[in-house]
């Protein structure tokens, strides 16, 4: 009886040791939640709105720059501004993109970490504080990985400063990211389509749009962001209808990529 | 007592059985999530009901590419014209993102598309689910509609002419998940003009030294602190990296440290990747290498002169070069020089080793065997030569079957190279003979679900790096073990070692196996076994007392 219970509980160690090594090697993988192709560089970081009154609790040594202050500051440093929002792109994954500006200048604070919620307070002449790091993305001057909270108080909305006289000049890059218009310039053949716009994504029209116009004697190519002004609004609309030799009217946020790329929020056909 | 003894001992034996039985059920669930439930529910018809309209839904991935929009338009006009009753309907992407995020919003609602581009690591993902991604192994082996079937009314590749090493990235666990579409890899588009002007030979390999050594060369200025002296330029960054998670899979494979293994164990935290890191900071500090994320495309700084070596994807050549079709910087910016495109640097330039990636095509499941059946026909349809050939044409792409490498159309077309700057542009033409000669130096890393996680956490760990250097924020051990700390918890990984101290010295994939703890059952089991050995000491020590009392009883 010994020998038949030994060699059975044997077995058993046997059978046990066996079961616990093919559970090793079929080990389910790790779940995960579905992460985006997008490379996020750093922790966001949700602040509750203080809309209450405006904060104050900045530390000193850092303060608030002026315009001419940022505007000076080196690259890559850290930067802290009081700035009126304009207008923002869609929220996406605790991040948004934003376009701000004071009278004295404008700052695009590009995939500023922040809620949903506080997303949908960011709305046209609030007053926010933002603290990042002034940086560069081809020729773009923008705060990164920046964190902000709401100034509550006044608000501004910036009109459009008309510089179809600057355009083309070195005076121009004073106006980046400002809120701009353009008088009178003409739609030319975006390619050799003879096509006057294209679509990013040209058969689910679900993305940006390009057009190019003349101003003075040089062509550009203009943008309609499609998470600034989706296919819904009256720009996306208008760009859309261009024809080629329609001379336009444009409004938009003086972007830059590899030189001015207008982030286009209206267009007037003459 | 012997029946006490035999009692506490069967009923410890039957608890070990269920507890046996549980492990053995474990390893059924196990598999079960890799290979998902209705594995064994589709069954694969006869024939092709071709008396039936069937509609099937296609999403697609093209580069904003006009060319390959067409390519795919005429794809499903031909198949349409050879299976009347099959209605394709291709959604357009730009991105593969969107694609992925888009299959997932659809999974719960089953209203995923019947064919899909993917890449594996989404795949995994999607595999999470019941009923989404269909195994490809008995669809690919039927002898009629199978690869190279002969009910097929297209000249499909046999199984054995796809190139063997794209066909192996499908398979997940074993199992084909997908059949390979188009593949790419990195290269290193590199202005030997610069390289030579500064007293350097370029090599057939470039190592990493080599180009640390460049780079940092490159970034003299001239007295006045602010003009670089090789480009007489106010802006120069010698070294940019598009795909910085690429950057540190690849330095850790040539390097043989962990990364994954097959099993999902995270080894990315090892001692290797801490070097590694700590001198990709030494150049960022120096202003001697940057990445895509923090200054843009690496092809407009080269197409500038603004850069040396510039690593992208070889599916990104027709960006590449001053004379390139496609341009992103004004003309006036651009700068001539005498490019050339090699391997991305390696640490043994004997033994290179590259990544493999590009696009595959997945088939979702559905309810009716006759449009999974026709859609199989179509992702099979994706690898008939006329669609490989003109779609790896519109890009530094490699065609994924043999078939269509040998055919002399495509031969026709390598050899042509440098005819104009469109269609036989010299470095597009080169970028896809860089991966054909190096296809057996490719490599691709382990699919599991979660894979794409740690594949981003490699790449924040750089880009984190270049950032704190650039911001005059020193890169030291407690910064190293603070941002170990906030990627891991930003993609919820759990590394298989504490510290930096995980997967040293070991392919991934194949490193030793970390100590784990076991699974549940098996530690109940052992528990069990314990409990037993203690009751039959008892039970036998009780035994020998009472037989003691009797003996002196008697």
């Amino acid at each position: 009886m010994k020998k038949i219970i030994a060699l059975l509980l044997a077995l058993v160690m046997v059978f046990a040791l066996c079961a616990c090594g093919e559970t090793k090697t079929e080990e389910q993988p790790q779940t995960e939640e579905p992460e985006t192709e997008e490379v996020v560089v750093e922790e966001p970081t949700t602040e509750e709105p203080t809309t209450e009154e405006p904060a104050t609790e900045e530390p000193a040594a850092e303060g608030v720059m002026t315009y001419a202050e940022f505007d000076a500051a080196e690259m890559d440093t850290e930067v802290t501004v009081e700035t009126y929002v304009q207008a923002h792109q869609s929220w996406w994954d605790g991040k948004v993109t934003v376009y701000t500006q004071t009278p004295d200048g404008a700052y695009f604070l590009y995939n500023m970490a922040c809620s949903e919620e506080d997303a949908a307070k960011l709305v046209p002449g609030q007053k926010i504080r933002v603290t990042g790091f002034k940086s560069e993305w081809a020729g773009e001057v923008e705060i990164t990985d920046a964190t902000f909270e709401f100034v509550d108080g006044d608000t501004w909305i910036a009109e459009p400063v008309d510089i179809t006289a600057d355009w083309g000049t070195v005076d121009m890059i004073a106006h980046q990211n400002q809120l701009v218009s353009f008088k009178g310039v003409t739609v030319e053949a975006y390619d050799e389509s003879g096509a006057a716009f294209v679509y990013k994504n040209a058969e689910e029209k679900t993305d940006d749009l390009y057009f190019k116009v003349t101003i003075g004697d040089t062509t550009y190519e203009f943008c309609v962001e499609y998470y600034l002004c989706g296919s819904d609004t009256d720009v996306y609309k208008a760009v859309e209808n261009l024809q080629v030799g329609d001379v336009i009217d444009l409004e938009g946020f003086l972007y830059w990529y590899e030189g001015p790329n207008l982030h286009t929020t209206a267009v007037i056909v003459k | 007592m012997k029946k006490l003894i035999s009692s506490v001992l069967l009923l410890s034996l039957l608890l070990s059985c269920l507890l046996l039985s549980g492990c053995h059920g474990e390893l059924v669930e196990a598999d079960t999530a890799a290979r998902p439930e209705y594995e064994s529910a589709f069954t694969m018809p006869e024939s092709f009901d071709e008396s039936r309209k069937i509609t099937i839904t296609f999403w697609a991935k093209n580069d904003s590419n006009k060319t390959q929009v067409e390519i795919y338009r005429r794809a499903e006009a031909d198949f349409e014209k050879l299976y009347p009753n099959v209605d394709v309907n291709i959604r357009f992407y730009t991105d593969y993102g969107s694609i992925y995020n888009d299959v997932i919003t659809n999974i719960p609602t089953k209203t995923t598309p019947n064919v899909c581009i993917t890449y594996p690591d989404h795949i995994a993902t999607y595999m999470t689910g019941k009923n989404v991604v269909l195994p490809l192994e008995e669809l690919a082996a039927d002898p009629n509609y199978g690869l190279g079937g002969a009910a097929l009314k297209f000249d499909s590749p046999a199984r054995e002419e796809l190139v063997p090493q794209f066909y192996d990235e499908c398979q997940i666990g074993g199992v084909l998940y997908a059949l390979p579409f188009m593949r790419s890899t990195e290269a290193c588009y590199v202005n030997k003009t610069y390289v030579e002007k500064l007293g350097y030979e370029l090599p057939e390999i470039l190592t990493w030294d080599f180009v640390w050594e460049v780079s940092e060369a490159a970034t003299a200025k001239d007295s006045d602190g602010k003009t670089f002296l090789i480009n007489g330029q106010q802006k120069m960054i010698p070294f940019i990296y598009k795909s910085t998670d690429n950057m540190m899979i690849q330095m850790l494979r040539q390097k043989g440290a962990g990364f994954t293994t097959e099993a999902g164990e995270v080894l990315l935290f090892n001692p290797d990747t801490r070097e590694i890191l700590l001198e990709i900071a030494k150049h960022a500090g120096s202003r001697a290498f940057s990445t895509f994320s923090i200054s843009s495309y690496p092809g407009n700084w080269l197409n500038a002169g603004q850069c040396i070596f510039a690593v992208d994807s070889t599916a990104g050549a027709t960006w590449m070069g001053t004379d390139a079709p496609l341009l992103d910087i004004p003309e006036e910016q651009l700068v001539d020089f005498e490019m050339v495109v090699l391997p991305v640097p390696q640490f043994d330039p004997e033994h290179p080793q590259m990544i493999s990636q590009g696009p595959s095509v997945c088939v979702f499941w559905k309810d009716d065997p006759q449009e999974v059946l026709a859609s199989w026909l179509f992702a099979q349809f994706l690898l008939t030569n006329s669609v490989q050939i003109a779609y790896s044409e519109t890009e530094g792409y490699v065609p994924v079957t043999l078939k269509a490498q040998q055919d002399p159309a495509y031969q026709d077309y390598l050899s042509r190279a440098g005819e104009d700057n469109d269609l036989y542009y010299s470095v597009k033409i080169q970028a896809a003979q860089l991966l054909m000669a190096n296809t057996e130096n490719t490599f691709t890393t382990p699919v599991f679900n979660g894979s794409t996680a740690v594949r981003n956490a490699a790449g924040v760990l750089i880009e984190n790096v270049c950032k704190s250097e650039r911001r005059r924020q020193p890169v030291d051990d407690a910064f190293l073990d603070q941002l170990r700390t906030e990627v891991c918890s930003r993609y919820e990984l759990e590394p298989a070692a504490p510290g930096w101290t995980a997967g040293s010295g070991k392919t991934g994939g194949e490193a030793g196996e970390p100590q784990e703890p076991l699974p549940g059952t098996a530690r109940a089991l052992l528990i069990t076994l314990a409990v037993v050995w203690v009751l039959i000491g008892l039970a036998y020590g009780y035994s020998a007392l009472k037989r003691k009392r009797e003996k002196k009883k008697s």
